[in-house]
């Protein structure tokens, strides 16, 4: 466990530490920017379209209609909060719905 | 000092909303280290020391299959690799501060963390405090990581599964995420990473998670690329 903790600290400490000591290149900077849409969005999608371990594109799958719920609210209200509570009760009203 | 206050209240602010989703996948987190065999003191350390979430989660999988340590070490930092690319995106806002500062803020650096702070740097750029913010989210955060991986550890079994709290964390980072597509490449880069990660879905370790941000980033550095010679 304390390697495990070890192995975490590291890599998150790695770049800040280096970077810190070079500059970056003008290219990974721009590159950079797009860090976040691309990991957080590659965690996202799987969460919506994989069920039980399937791709599952139709509307019946619950989360990917609750996702896209979600997705417009957030869109709209730019809310965090407000994103999170809509998208669980669309997911629980479409659960009891057995859509 | 005082701007240095300001600053942290904002970071701790802005991860209010995004603590709702955490609190329960601590809560699951809990109920299920102990599920897999983990002592209470275990299950919470790993909380304090490993302090990063879906690590944890195939951590726990891994022990309750009885896995050898070198692969549960191993695959910890395949998991964790997503922090490399968090660590290369923060360095341009923290270059100023102390290896001290550096080391802590590092420690504090999760996906729950890195998001807003991200945000909030690209709105406003570097300013001289700018590290007092991630260190408010980070706090925040590590706070209510322990909290809540206590009560799932003290609560168990009894966290019923038909609420479906897990889905309080992709929705976290779609609220995270929308905001933030406001041109063409940024919205190509987010399509095309979530699409490859679709793909590269059953590939072990999370692997797809990366390879797929991998896609996503150079789709988006090409687009503005190309968009760039046009203007």
């Amino acid at each position: 466990m304390l390697i495990g903790g070890l192995i975490t600290f590291s890599m998150r400490f790695s770049l800040i530490y280096l970077f810190g000591k070079f500059e970056i290149p003008e290219t990974l900077k721009k590159a950079l920017h797009y860090v976040p849409p691309a990991v957080l969005s590659a965690i996202i999608f799987p969460e919506l379209f994989i069920q039980d371990g399937a791709l599952n594109v139709q509307l019946a799958n619950p989360r990917l209609l609750a996702g896209l719920i979600a997705i417009l609210t957030a869109w709209f209200s730019k809310n965090t909060l407000l994103t999170i509570l809509v998208g669980m009760a669309a997911l629980l009203i479409f659960g009891w719905l057995q859509l | 000092m005082n701007e240095s206050r300001k600053t942290f209240w904002d970071g701790v602010k802005a991860e209010i909303p995004l603590l709702v989703g955490v609190f329960p996948f601590g809560m699951i987190y809990g109920a299920l280290a102990l599920n897999a065999g983990l002592s209470v003191f275990a299950s919470q350390m790993m909380s304090s020391i490993v302090f990063a979430g879906s690590a944890q989660f195939i951590t726990t999988q891994l022990i309750s299959e009885a896995a050898p340590g070198f692969v549960i070490v191993l695959t910890i930092a395949v998991v964790n690799l997503r922090h490399m690319l968090y660590s290369a995106s923060l360095a341009p806002y923290l270059k100023h501060v102390s290896t001290t500062w550096k080391i802590l803020l590092s420690y504090l650096l999760t996906d729950e963390a890195y998001a807003p702070s991200v945000i909030q740097y690209e709105k406003e750029g570097v300013k001289p405090h700018s590290h007092w913010f991630l260190l408010g989210a980070g706090l925040a955060l590590w706070a209510t990581w322990q909290l809540s991986t206590a009560v799932g550890v003290f609560l168990g079994a009894n966290i019923p599964d038909s609420l479906q709290l897990d889905f309080a964390l992709p929705l976290t980072f779609i609220a995270m995420v929308v905001p933030v597509l406001k041109k063409t490449p940024m919205i190509a880069a987010a399509l095309s990473a979530g699409t490859a990660a679709l793909f590269a879905y059953s590939l072990p370790f999370k692997l797809g998670l990366i390879l797929a941000a991998f896609i996503g980033i150079l789709v988006g550095v090409l687009l503005e690329r190309t968009s760039g010679n046009r203007s």
